[in-house]
């Protein structure tokens, strides 16, 4: 493998060395100085082919006046001065200048003036020639631009100059994409079928939908081998790309059961442990996205050098925010609710329809603006999946709030009283357990989370007194799929529905996708009313 | 036996509503009718249209109360077999249009014609006939209730799983019905309605007429309910809602019993549906929002669950103060109706009707709402 990769690379060498050396004898034999102004006269012919020629020549020449040039030719700039077939550049200032040295041209009648026209084949050549040109240029950025320039032209006729760019390249990056540009030139030019083959390679290795653009325009027109090879390059493109597309999802859904996970979380304790139906967990949801914007408002006036830090002021804050809501709600509601849950289930939707309302009228009723910290914005690439920092900074909190409450219910004495609650309340209160205690306390935990869930989805969703309305049906199918009363099985609900989601998107639509998945859930229920996850019992009435 | 059925099920108070109920069917349209614009008696078109829907807010109040308050099933998706009436009768009133659409297009309604499709999808065929149309408005809620049913209640969801599956229910709706390919209208629905039966709907007589129909049918299902709740079965469902466990135990197949309520429930949501469509003009995916049937839920604990006469007495109450304050004071409606929910589950678990008992007990008992505001065992996590 090795010895035929090292193999090809020294043929590729030699070839460019014997073009450079070709270039080098053509350049002393006529050097490019004297070159450039014949080319240039060339443009004034009269003939079609002539003027084509002369465009190629004129950018093979190299010359520093040839971009000016060409530039002016397809700006309709370029003239030819009588007598003398002197061809002057139109300067902007309305002056004319010489196009072989760029010295003024003084006055000259508008009668002896004759401009050289272009029409659309010759514009694209031009189009091509300026591209190459820049391949000479000394800014790597612009050499790149260039080379992708004549990759997506596929221009046959820009071979040669490539040749002598690629031999002069250093920068490795642009080498790559003058490779690739070499290869679609030489696909689309009339190279040998060794050649082309190893074109299709390259090409291959790309592994991109412009390598498969490229590879179908080719098969088209190619017969036997070459065909069969690019077809055949197509297939393991296309497989790559399935995997590569694969992989986006299941990150987008990942993405999108981390937020599930984050607004679920909450209410797996609270629903999980108490058996408490709190439709206002969306609410606190939205509380949390609020104390997010309020934080980052009084940052903006007072501290403008501290607004990247906001989220982590912010996420103490709507902890404490949500939780004593929460804890007030158990206090002055739900307690005097237990045992019928769906009268819960009608009070605090109740109360979630005040909290909106008390929203709406504090900060009215559109979208409030809330920034991403700079560290949080822009995105990043990984092989061919596209990341934003905000989506892997939400996975990463979802899962480290996650671990911490789950260290919490494990290790703390806190966790062991909820943990006795909720497998026997009796028996916990009979061991000295304060029950209500416990209660109000876990209330408000699974509210602040649901707080802090806010920071996060504030900082990927529209702010505004509907925004916990959008994730409480969401949320309550996380739990009731992954099984009340049990942490992973939130974590595993909320992961499943969210990739199942962005799966299912590509081919039913979003809207679809969202209701297949409410429809399984539904069927799922049916199925195991309590559950993936579902705690064991003797009760007949759970 | 007919008669005697009915006499056995019904009580002078039934009859004094009825009574009621015909009384106010004839003298609202006649004073909407006959009394000039001018005279303080006069009754308008508004007035009429707004009682309308609250009367067909009260028949569904009384269907999602056949379930709750004397099965123990609380659906929050009652909105949907509502609005899926609704859609129904809109599809017939689309078809009536004919080539009086925007675009004139003498088969298609104007937004298939918008969406450039060249022929009626399979599912609108058959609903240019009124007895068509009328069987699909008992039919479609109907069978969506007796399929999701079948499956919940065999597999034994109950209390709040069950409550939030019915959520989860209409939530998918809604999404289905606001995609334009579903071929209901999307976004927008249908409206634009010219005439029904032949009669235009601007018509004073027709309004007046939808107006005596709503009432009529809110009488008949106050009847239906009275006949199954008295009746040896209604005994059964009771008991089902008290001790669910205990009634299987006892032999009785529950999940028959709660299914065939259920559908009935889901019938009488879908005729109180097709009856507001035409009073309102419009149907759009926004009748399926959770908070819509959550909003008749809370109409019928105002009003009294487990009593018949409370969900009518709620459903009108709780809408009548919506139009009041959604007009005079947009800012507290919500408010109130937030503190509403509060107020009646902490200091009214009976309603407004088991209020009125308690200071005067000859009132009758209607069921047994004593022991609906009792806790109930399902569903008691705790």
């Amino acid at each position: 493998m090795c010895t035929v990769a090292q193999l090809t690379d020294i043929m590729k060498l030699a070839r460019s060395l014997v073009l450079v050396l070709l270039c080098l004898l053509a350049g002393l034999t006529a050097s490019a100085a004297s070159d450039f102004p014949q080319a240039l006269s060339g443009l004034a012919e009269k003939s079609f082919k002539k003027r084509l020629g002369a465009i190629n020549a004129v950018a093979v020449s190299g010359h520093e006046r040839a971009q000016t040039v060409l530039e002016a030719l397809a700006q309709r700039r370029l003239f030819v001065a009588n007598p003398g077939k002197r061809l002057v550049i139109k300067t902007e200032a309305g002056g004319y200048q010489m196009a072989v040295t760029g010295e003024p041209a003084g006055e000259i009648a508008k009668p002896a003036l004759k401009r050289v026209k272009t029409n659309n084949r010759l514009r694209k050549v031009i189009r091509n020639a300026l591209g190459t040109l820049t391949l000479r240029s000394p800014d790597p950025a612009r050499r790149l631009a260039a080379a992708q320039t004549i990759f997506a032209s596929r221009d046959a006729s820009a071979l040669p100059i490539l040749e002598v760019a690629l031999a002069a390249e250093t920068d490795i990056q642009v080498r790559t994409v003058m490779e690739r540009a070499r290869a679609a030139s030489t696909l689309m030019g009339s190279a040998g079928e060794a050649d082309k083959l190893e074109a299709i390679s390259t090409i291959r290795q790309m592994g991109n939908q412009d390598a498969i653009a490229l590879l179908s325009a080719f098969g088209d027109r190619a017969k036997g081998a070459e065909k069969a090879a690019a077809s055949q390059a197509i297939a393991e493109i296309e497989r790559t790309l399935a995997l590569w597309s694969g992989a986006q999802n299941v990150i987008y859904g990942l993405s999108l059961g981390s937020v599930l996970l984050l607004a679920a979380i909450g209410l797996a304790i609270t629903f999980g442990v108490m058996g408490v139906i709190n439709m206002a967990h969306g609410e606190m949801v939205m509380l949390g996205a609020y104390v997010t914007f309020a934080v980052q408002e009084v940052l903006r006036t007072s501290f403008p050098g501290l607004f990247d830090w906001s989220l982590l002021f912010a996420i103490p804050l709507a902890f404490l925010v949500s939780g004593c809501v929460g804890v007030a709600l158990e206090r002055g509601v739900i307690r005097f609710l237990y045992g019928r849950p769906l009268e819960t289930l009608l009070a605090t939707w109740g109360v979630s329809l005040i909290l909106q309302q008390a929203v709406r009228t504090i900060f009215g009723p559109n979208n409030r603006e809330v920034g991403n910290p700079s560290w949080m914005s822009g995105s990043f690439e990984l092989g061919q999946l596209a990341l934003t920092w905000n989506r892997l900074y939400i996975i990463l909190f979802a899962l480290l709030i996650f671990a911490g409450l789950y260290a919490a219910m494990r290790w703390t004495s806190f966790g062991l009283q909820m943990r006795s609650v909720v497998q026997n309340r009796q028996m916990a209160g009979a061991m000295g357990i304060r029950t209500k205690w416990i209660d109000a306390l876990t209330f408000g935990l699974g509210s602040g989370i649901a707080g802090i869930a806010g920071v996060a989805i504030s900082q990927i969703d529209n702010v505004s007194p509907n925004l916990g309305q959008s994730y409480i049906i969401d949320s309550f199918m996380v739990v009731v799929f992954g099984g009340v009363g049990n942490l992973w099985g939130t974590l595993v609900g909320a992961m499943t529905l969210g990739v199942a989601n962005k799966f299912l998107e590509p081919y039913a639509g979003a809207v679809l996708a969202k209701i297949f998945v409410l429809v399984f859930i539904i069927l799922f229920i049916q199925k195991r009313p309590r559950g993936l996850f579902a705690l064991k019992g003797r009760g007949i009435e759970a | 036996m007919i008669v005697r059925l009915l006499s056995r099920s019904l009580d002078h108070w039934s009859y004094g509503f009825l009574a009621v109920l015909v009384l106010v069917s004839i003298i609202l349209p006649a004073l909407h009718l006959l009394v000039p614009p001018g005279s303080y008696f006069h009754v308008s078109g508004y007035a009429i249209g707004l009682m309308g829907k609250y009367l067909c807010f009260a028949l569904l109040a009384l269907s999602v109360d056949l379930i709750w308050g004397f099965c123990g099933i609380l659906s929050l998706g009652h909105g949907a077999f509502f609005a899926l009436g609704g859609y129904a009768m809109g599809m017939y009133l689309m078809r009536q249009i004919g080539s009086r659409g925007v675009y004139g297009h003498p088969e298609l309604p104007d937004f298939m014609v918008f969406l450039n499709w060249q022929e009626l999808p399979w599912f609108w065929l058959g609903f240019d006939s009124f007895a068509y149309a009328a069987v699909m408005i008992v039919a479609v809620p109907g069978a969506l209730a007796f399929v999701f049913g079948w499956f919940a209640f065999r597999s034994r969801v109950t209390g709040v799983y069950l409550s939030i599956i019915t959520q989860a229910l209409t939530y998918a709706l809604m999404l289905a019905f606001f995609r334009n390919d579903m071929g209901f209208g999307g976004n927008n629905g249908l409206t634009d309605f010219k005439d029904i039966l032949g009669f235009s709907l601007q018509a004073p007589g027709t309004r007046a007429a939808l107006f005596s129909a709503s009432a009529l049918a809110l009488g008949l299902g106050f009847v239906v309910c009275r006949l199954i709740t008295r009746s040896r079965a209604g005994k059964v469902l009771e008991a089902i809602r008290d001790a669910e466990s205990r009634v299987r135990f006892l032999g009785y197949r529950v999940e028959r019993y709660k299914l065939a309520v259920f559908v009935i429930s889901a019938c009488l949501a879908g005729i109180a549906g097709a009856l507001y469509v035409p009073q309102v003009g419009i149907i759009n995916p926004g009748e399926f929002s959770p908070a819509n049937s959550i909003e008749i839920v809370i109409a019928v604990a105002v009003g009294g669950r487990g009593t018949l006469f409370g969900p009518i007495v709620g459903a009108v109450l709780v809408n009548f103060a919506k139009t009041w304050f959604t007009g005079a004071l947009p800012e507290l409606w919500l408010f109130a109706l937030g503190g509403l929910f509060i107020a009646v589950t902490l200091f009214l678990p009976r309603g407004i009707v088991g209020l009125v008992q308690s200071y005067w007990p000859r009132l009758p008992a209607a069921g047994v709402a004593n022991r609906a505001a009792k806790p109930s065992t399902e569903g008691s996590t705790r």
